[in-house]
């Protein structure tokens, strides 16, 4: 139990438990303190002040989120002094600033755009002080504008310490302060795994994802093209927040309805290819075991996390499963399985996914990904793209009905619908290997142990009486501590999982804004009650998985799904000094 | 090697600089470089060696204006530029420094000697106008003393060489 203190707030005795910033505890009482730099999973930055309150007896204003409320504190959150000064910060900050709000990707959801208007800027003094840098758009999946940047470090942060991939730090000094990569690189001269954790945090339009949704249009609009989309597990349990609903609400049959809504000529669901994931991987686990192949197996569904092993630990590369991403997967089959069922020449099948990930747009063009000889992926979108595209076509989400996917590419069990949390894909794969092993049906199918938020999750299952160890992390500083033990020789796992992001998908970079620990909590807690839900819950009782292997694929591991869906990775490594 | 890689492992692992902090280990490898500078390669380099992104060093390192990121001459000539050496007549000397040396301030000499900076404040405003060459400040200045400074480093410097 924490200890309960009573403050004083604008003149109200309040009690809250101890510990907490004067931020925080005031949001407990209906106060909003403004806040740029703040982020609730992230260290105090404390760089911006506009989050300033009185303290009695402190001459100056204290930034609220780097102050801790302590009992009997009186504080006072409005005052003219106070609102002087926060309009003080917020105009020098728009003095700086491109008056681009119209035109900006972060209009409906700016976090300074917010509070301008709050604070009712009416006037902006003087002229932009610098010249405007150039925007890096050399990726496939963000775009950095650093004209935009206010500099309050959350990228920075999220980028060292959540991911530790280093890329974003602040760099220069007073004026000139830029928070980028070093030495004004562009995001594909470094080592950046695109995971958009940066994007997913900044509060304003400094970087972002690559919007696609022009490209979608463009097939929707051109009748001689057949277009089929995927959606990704993670997308149903968060494309209602979009549309403001509460997260945590399960869309799955809205969100159906509404890509039909926009024209798709098939709705069809990665979930499918996820079952079929489990079924290939699980037999690539079992062929390590039995052949004596590179083990720990490492799950390859997160192309971030691929493109940071390639960058950061190539010499691991062959623990990787070689099993494509579902995304992938499914392109693949699109346009090879569904063109002959369907009877279209896959030059005119137009593939859309939608995911809760940027690094999936750069995975769609990496150029391994043509089996069917057509880049199998044509078009991503992203969970806000979505939104973005739906408010277009002016589909009323809310009061939609439910539909369900087409056939065979739409059909999938629980196994596949968890693929989108921690843990999820340890899982499910544990379900299908345990019963493939065993001969003998999981009385339980709920493995707990690799449930939940914990950085790094380990487990032990008995599989015909031989005990294999499992372990699971997630965001891209916990993969690296697991990483350093299996470089040491030091990790006795026989199967990893790792996922870029914290959360796994439903946390990734592409995902409606705002998500925070406690916002993951809830889309983890959604994604489990629509396994729960399902009829099936382990991918090989999947029937459509079943019959694509009895009329295309033969069985798991053989020569035509190597081909389609297997592929290789590269050494990315950037530590090659010439001289 | 045309490069400060092998340099800058000798200064990050010596013994002696043990648990270098950041900014040591870019002063050392800067003293270390006959173009007083931090390589980009050097900058990979610290990175590796502290087990920290190369974007923390970059960071540090064009934080601090005693380190350089661009390669400059074997003498940094330091003008203070701000208001108190302005006042009492930085003016001139900076002039006659630039005329003496033949380029502006941030520029290297053609022969690599010299590189002529502009910093704020050098802590001796009791004797300002001030410069700083090297470790070496020069106070109450005038254009000619100044000129005078710059003529006998030449001259030092010719015959450290032949010695
Ligand atoms: S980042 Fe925000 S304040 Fe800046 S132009 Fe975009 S919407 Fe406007
Ligand atoms: S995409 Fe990920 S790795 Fe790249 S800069 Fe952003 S947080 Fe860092
Ligand atoms: S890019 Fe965004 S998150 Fe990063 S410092 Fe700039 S404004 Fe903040
Ligand atoms: S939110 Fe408190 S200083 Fe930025
Ligand atoms: S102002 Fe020039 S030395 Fe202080």
């Amino acid at each position: 139990m924490t200890e309960t203190i009573t403050f004083s707030l604008n003149g109200q005795q309040v009690a809250v438990p101890a510990g907490l910033s004067i931020l925080d505890a005031a949001a407990l009482h209906g106060v909003r303190i403004p806040s740029l730099c703040h982020h609730p999973d992230q260290r105090v930055k404390a760089n911006c002040r506009v989050c300033v309150v009185e303290v009695e007896g402190q001459k100056n204003l204290a930034a609220s989120c780097a102050t801790p409320v302590t009992a009997g504190m009186k504080v006072r959150t409005n005052s003219p002094r106070i609102r002087e000064t926060v309009q003080t910060i917020l105009e020098l900050i728009f003095a700086n600033h491109p008056q681009e709000c119209l035109t900006c990707i972060r209009n409906g959801n700016c976090e300074l755009r917010r509070l301008a208007a709050d604070y009712g800027i009416r006037e902006v003094k003087g002229e932009m002080a610098t010249d405007a840098l150039p925007l890096d758009t050399s990726t496939p999946s963000l775009v950095r504008d650093p004209n935009k940047c206010i500099k309050c470090g959350r990228c920075a942060e999220v980028c060292h310490h959540v991911q530790e991939t280093g890329i974003l730090y602040s760099h220069y000094r007073s004026v000139d302060v830029q928070v980028a990569p070093e030495y004004g690189k562009s995001l594909s001269d470094v080592a950046c795994v695109l995971c958009g954790q940066c994007a997913a945090v900044c509060p304003v339009g400094a970087i972002h994802e690559k919007d696609d949704t022009a490209l979608v249009w463009e097939a929707l609009d051109d009748p001689a093209k057949h277009v089929v989309v995927q959606v990704a597990p993670a997308v149903r349990v968060s494309i209602a927040e979009e549309f403001g609903q509460a997260p945590g609400t399960i869309a799955t049959g809205r969100l159906v309805s509404a890509l039909r809504k926009l024209g798709f000529d098939r709705v069809f669901d990665t979930d499918f290819t996820a079952d079929l994931t489990i079924m290939e991987e699980g037999h690539e686990l079992l062929h390590r075991l039995q052949s004596g192949g590179a083990l720990p197996l490492i799950t390859s569904c997160s192309p971030g996390w691929v493109k940071y092993i390639e960058h950061s630990y190539p010499e691991l590369l062959p623990h990787v499963s070689t099993c494509k991403s579902p995304q992938q997967m499914f392109g693949a089959l699109a346009k090879t399985y569904y063109a002959g069922k369907a009877g279209i020449d896959p030059a005119d099948i137009f593939v859309v996914s939608i995911m809760p990930c940027t690094a999936k747009k750069f995975e769609s063009q990496r150029p391994e990904m043509n089996a069917s000889g057509h880049q199998d992926v044509d078009a991503v979108l992203t969970t806000r793209e979505l939104g973005r595209i739906l408010k277009q076509a002016g589909v009323d989400f809310a009061a939609l009905d439910d539909s369900v996917f087409d056939d065979p590419l739409g059909i999938s069990t629980g196994a596949a619908a968890i693929f989108g949390v921690t843990g999820g894909v340890m899982e499910a794969a544990l379900r299908t290997v345990y019963e493939v092993v065993t001969g003998q049906e999981l009385e339980s199918v709920e493995f707990t142990a690799v449930r939940g938020l914990q950085g790094i999750k380990e487990a032990t299952v008995d599989l015909a009486g031989t005990p294999v160890k499992v372990a699971v992390a997630h965001g891209l500083g916990n993969a690296r501590r697991i990483m350093d033990l299996v470089r040491a020789g030091l990790a006795d796992y026989t199967f990893i999982e790792i996922m870029a992001c914290p959360g796994g998908c439903i946390g990734g970079g592409g995902q409606p804004y705002g998500t925070t620990d406690t916002v993951r909590r809830q889309r983890i807690e959604a994604t489990y009650r629509v396994d729960a839900g399902l009829a099936l819950r382990k991918s090989h009782q999947n029937p459509a998985v079943a019959k694509l292997y009895a009329e295309f694929l033969r069985q798991p591991l053989s020569e035509i799904s190597h081909h389609l869906l297997h592929t290789k990775y590269r050494n990315r490594s950037l530590y090659k000094l010439k001289g | 090697m045309s490069t400060q890689r092998q340099s800058v492992k000798d200064i990050v692992t010596a013994p002696a600089a043990g648990q270098a902090a950041l900014l040591q280990a870019l002063l050392a490898v800067q003293d270390a470089s006959p173009e007083n500078y931090v390589s980009e390669e050097a900058v990979n380099e610290i990175a590796h060696l502290l087990g920290i992104s190369r974007s923390r060093v970059y960071s540090t390192a064009s934080f601090y204006s005693v380190i350089s990121l661009k390669p400059r001459g074997r003498h940094i000539v330091r003008v203070c530029i701000n208001a108190p050496c302005e006042n009492a007549g930085k003016q001139a000397v900076l002039a006659a420094l630039e005329q003496e040396l033949g380029v502006g301030l941030g520029c290297t000499t053609p022969d690599g000697r010299f590189t002529l900076e502009g910093v704020s404040c050098l802590g001796a405003c009791y004797m300002s106008p001030a410069i700083k060459i090297d470790n070496q400040l020069y106070g109450d200045l005038t254009a000619e003393a100044a000129v005078a400074i710059i003529r006998r480093c030449r001259e030092e410097e010719n015959i450290g060489h032949t010695a």
